[in-house]
């Protein structure tokens, strides 16, 4: 008896433990979003914080994004020969890139670069108490640290979308031309086919939540780490995996409620 | 009673608990303007939580907190930002922002409280490095290049910068040589007697508790258990503190680690 109570206040312990978590998170993001729009303002921190999370993130991004893009254009080929569809190659890589591949391998991306950065740099002011001299010096850290992060990863990761579209596109373009003996022109006009402006839009939204839910994700973990060195390790880990999970529920979530219904 | 004896600081039946373990049990304490008072206690007995109570870095469970006769915790958010803003903290391990210069650190408070313009406040930042005994060519330096005894100076600078009513000292002397312990214990004392301060340290070092401070408390169990001028705490009859005081092995302290 006393094993299965055990085992229920194990559970319980660990449903009280996430609901707290839950909630606090919430409270984070809305306190975030907050000083977001109120003043004072940190052009300086949001520019510094937008060069950590878009420009350096930036050669990481291209690389997976051009990758990615080749691989889907052999991949797709290998398929659609069987059915002699190999015209399809230029749309479905398109298409592949724009609506799921560029944001969500750039969110990852993001994630374990610019998530696990943010998560080790407020991780370390804290257990140093560099966040409580900052309060004690009049200044908020939620509007000083955390604010211009969030904001930063809403702008910068549209930005690194757009890119990432580009070069997948590209990827698949150069597989196709060169190994693959696609008419180049071809290709582009087929690929300009394909798209839509829902395609793009669509993964530009979800560009912007991703961008969000990474920042946050750093910040939160980062600003509540505890207990020196091993704490913050354990801050950018659970930063990573939390953007990481976020990342990909969320991409579906939206493509199910914008393209399915 | 008259305004001459409100106390600048006045602590009354402070508590606070992490979970089920009581850090401050009923902590009373006052703190006569431009008196510095010291406070020690053994590790982990609640005085950077004492400290971190009285800047709104922790929330107490309950007691007051007076400033000028005014219970702080009782004011809106707005106006206890505005008491605590009155506070300058020096912390145990400087606590320096090591993404900006030395100057930059230095100048931070005179920008953010008192909307300075950052080549004004690079100005004062200059002039304060100097009383703390730093040439102004170590503004331009990162944290990082310092040595500790650097670093405590220039978190000392950053604490003086914006010349608080109040300051607070964590374990100031932690981590440095004896020498350099007294030069910043020196340095303290001179900033708090110039700027007319109210000034609570923290310690473990009883030669920086006879150096800085009017007078000392212990904390202990979440109390404070004896109070006085600094210069009787080494003969202060209460055979905790004397234990403490004079790092005795044998005593009331050891018999509750042993327990």
């Amino acid at each position: 008896m006393n094993a299965i109570l055990n085992v229920v206040a194990t559970i319980g312990r660990g449903a009280i433990a996430c609901c707290r978590s839950a909630g606090a998170l919430a409270i984070f993001a809305v306190e975030g979003l907050i000083h977001i729009f109120l003043p004072p303002y940190y052009p300086r921190l949001f520019g510094r914080a937008i060069f950590g999370m878009g420009f350096l993130s930036l050669p990481v991004v291209a690389l997976t994004a051009i990758f990615a893009g080749m691989v889907i254009a052999l991949q797709s080929y290998t398929g659609f020969a069987r059915y002699a569809a190999q015209s399809q190659i230029a749309t479905i890589v398109a298409l592949s890139v724009t609506r799921e591949l560029g944001p969500v391998l750039a969110g990852l991306m993001m994630a374990g670069r610019a998530g696990a950065a943010m998560a080790a740099e407020l991780g370390t002011m804290r257990v140093t108490d560099q966040i409580d001299a900052l309060q004690t010096l009049s200044t908020k850290p939620m509007k000083y640290l955390v604010a211009p992060r969030l904001l930063a990863g809403i702008v910068a990761m549209p930005i690194l979308v757009i890119i990432a579209d580009i070069l997948g596109v590209l990827g698949g373009f150069i597989v196709s031309t060169v190994k693959l003996g696609f008419n180049g022109q071809t290709y582009i006009q087929d690929s300009l086919a394909a798209l839509h402006t829902g395609d793009v839009t669509l993964g530009l939204a979800k560009a912007v939540v991703f961008g969000f839910i990474i920042a946050l994700s750093g910040c939160f973990h980062g600003y509540r780490s505890r207990g020196g060195a091993e704490g913050v390790g354990s801050a950018t880990t659970s930063a990573v995996v939390m953007a990481s999970v976020l990342v990909l529920a969320l991409d579906y979530g939206m493509t199910e409620v914008f393209f399915t219904r | 009673m008259s305004a001459a004896d409100i106390p600048k600081i006045r602590i009354r039946g402070l508590r606070k608990a992490f979970g089920s373990k009581p850090v401050l049990d009923g902590v009373d304490l006052d703190v006569a303007a431009g008196t510095s008072m010291v406070v020690i206690g053994g590790s982990g007995t609640g005085k950077s939580v004492l400290l971190k109570c009285i800047l709104g870095l922790i929330e107490p469970d309950a007691g007051r907190i007076e400033i000028d006769g005014q219970d702080i915790l009782t004011l809106g958010r707005r106006a206890r930002q505005d008491a605590r803003a009155e506070i300058g903290m020096l912390f145990q391990n400087g606590a320096l922002f090591d993404s900006m210069t030395v100057r930059d650190n230095v100048a931070f408070g005179l920008i953010a409280r008192h909307q300075s313009s950052r080549a004004a406040a690079h100005q004062k930042a200059d002039t304060v490095l100097g009383q703390v005994g730093l040439a102004p060519s170590v503004g331009d330096l990162s944290p990082s290049e310092l040595s500790g005894g650097m670093q405590k100076r220039v978190a000392l600078a950053r604490a003086i910068a914006s010349e608080p009513a109040i300051m607070f000292f964590d374990e100031p002397t932690t981590g440095l040589d004896p020498i350099m312990g007294a030069v910043i214990d020196g340095l303290i004392v001179d900033c708090v007697k110039r700027l007319g301060s109210t000034a609570i340290a923290i310690t473990h070092d009883m030669a920086s508790s006879q150096r800085i401070g009017d007078r000392a408390a212990m904390l202990h169990k979440g109390r404070i258990i004896w109070e006085g001028p600094a210069a009787q705490i080494l003969e202060s009859g209460n055979p905790i503190v004397d234990q403490f005081t004079h790092g005795r092995r044998e005593g009331p302290i050891q018999m509750e680690l042993r327990r």
